[in-house]
């Protein structure tokens, strides 16, 4: 069953960055793009499990911290070597000051 | 016992990645290990991690405008003993430079935009005589296990040091004729065991494409020059991997050389060196190894930044390439008798640690 949940504040976040976000055993990256949008992924890059929260956001990407990968937050696209797996994406929508994270639990 | 005296006991190692060490160091929780970073506030890391193209233009434009006037000249000057000094410097600045253009567009942090990034790193590969694909995977395994023993197929400095092998190195003899047999391996479809285990196999198709075109060129160079019956079609293509590599053989040795194996901690298995301008201008700024092992994100030209945020954790850097080498030399001399020997980094008073740092049980 699907959920919306909070994830952080809509302060919580600087523009054209990311936070990390736990929830349930899982983790997750919540993104706030340099159009004010907010994106959800997984917290891991498929490649070798580095935390994305501790990457580089730079307009619609996502840097890997440990080797460079790049996806595109928005869609989850890997964007080539040495990231070939696309990443998770969840449906993220704004509720007043709060940023909500669509979850099945 | 104390670990000093364990060490006096320690063994050769394999160095190999398909070894019984490759199984030991994910026993041990080395493969693919946590990290020591020293904290540095978010605001102030977005800042060093920003992304531009201009530094990056401004260096490249003059790196390759002096590989094409020095080329110039050295063709012009042939047969003319002039032609020896412009081509001591075209060999550096085709070979030596290469190196580091090849390291920071491999990171794709170099330039903002990326498919620059993929430009200069495929024609800095070529000029040092490596397939792209293989050695980005290479270098990224070289970054998820730093000088771990049986995970990183980039160790220079294996224990006891093949001090032959390095000395011939300074001249490119024994890495010119290997990377040549190799991209010869690779133009046939083969790879080896250790590349199996770090390439994808979605991947490996291209390190064949890649082994046919730059092996192609280099033996078009060498037809050329049989038949023109001259040099200098070698002397331009190729033949700086053995006159010009001499500057990245003194100062890229200094990365790694003589320190730990088998730590997840950069300040104790890398190096960081000051040097002057000039070096830091053909190196790109890879003297601050350190940093740019605890943060890839950071471009070349903000490294000098990052080290100052940093080195309050972190041992001294040494004060020159020369007294780095005042202690690789006695190091690795004295490992020709005692593998186990290596330089123990100290950490200032008050330096961060991994939460459970692991030990260098083999230095």
């Amino acid at each position: 069953m699907a959920e919306w949940i909070r994830a952080c504040g809509v302060d919580d976040i600087d523009t054209e960055d990311v936070v990390r976000f736990d929830h349930g055993g899982r983790t997750f990256a919540i993104y706030r793009s340099p159009d004010d949008k907010f994106y959800a992924t997984d917290g891991h890059c498929t490649h070798e499990q580095a935390h994305l929260a501790d990457g580089f956001v730079m307009d619609s990407i996502i840097e890997c911290p440990k080797h460079n990968g790049r996806f595109d937050y928005r869609t989850g696209a890997a964007k080539g070597a040495p990231v070939c797996v696309n990443l998770a994406t969840y449906p993220v929508r704004v509720d007043g000051d709060h940023v909500l994270i669509e979850l099945t639990v | 016992m104390k670990m000093s005296s364990l060490l006096r006991f320690a063994t050769n190692r394999d160095y190999s990645l398909v070894g019984p060490e490759a199984a030991r160091a994910i026993e041990k929780g080395l493969a693919n290990g946590e990290w020591y970073k020293s904290p540095i506030p978010r605001k102030r890391l977005k800042e060093l991690m920003a992304r531009s193209d201009g530094p990056a233009l401004r260096d490249t434009a003059i790196w390759l405008g002096l590989i094409l006037v020095f080329g110039g000249l050295g063709i012009w000057l042939w047969g003319t003993w002039w032609a020896v000094p412009v081509f001591a410097v075209y060999g550096v600045l085709y070979a030596s430079a290469a190196d580091s253009r090849w390291h920071e567009c491999g990171h794709r942090t170099a330039f903002r935009t990326v498919w620059i990034n993929d430009v200069v790193y495929a024609l800095a590969s070529f000029l040092m005589l490596r397939s792209p694909t293989a050695w980005r995977w290479s270098h990224t395994r070289h970054h998820t296990d730093t000088i771990i023993v049986g995970r990183d197929p980039e160790i220079a400095g294996m224990r006891p040091p093949q001090l032959i092998i390095m000395v011939l190195n300074i001249v490119g003899l024994v890495n010119v004729p290997q990377s040549l047999a190799t991209l010869a391996r690779y133009s046939l479809g083969r790879l080896n065991a250790e590349e199996l285990d770090y390439i994808p196999e979605m991947e490996r198709w291209r390190v064949q494409v890649e082994g046919i075109v730059i092996l192609g060129i280099h033996v078009a160079a060498i037809v050329v020059a049989i038949g023109t019956w001259s040099l200098l079609p070698v002397v331009l293509i190729g033949g700086p991997n053995i006159y010009g590599i001499w500057l990245l053989w003194w100062i890229g040795n200094t990365q790694h050389l003589g320190l730990a194996e088998d730590v997840l901690d950069h300040r104790l298995d890398a190096r960081t060196v000051y040097m002057n301008p000039v070096f830091r201008f053909i190196y790109w700024n890879m003297n601050y190894h350190v940093e740019h092992h605890m943060y890839p994100m950071v471009p070349y030209h903000a490294l000098k930044a990052l080290h100052e945020e940093v080195k309050a954790d972190c041992p001294p850097a040494s004060p020159s390439v020369m007294a780095a080498w005042r202690e690789i030399l006695p190091t690795i001399l004295r490992q020709l008798g005692d593998p186990s020997y290596f330089i123990k980094k100290q950490l200032p008073p008050g330096a961060g640690q991994l939460p459970e740092r692991v030990e260098a049980t083999h230095g």
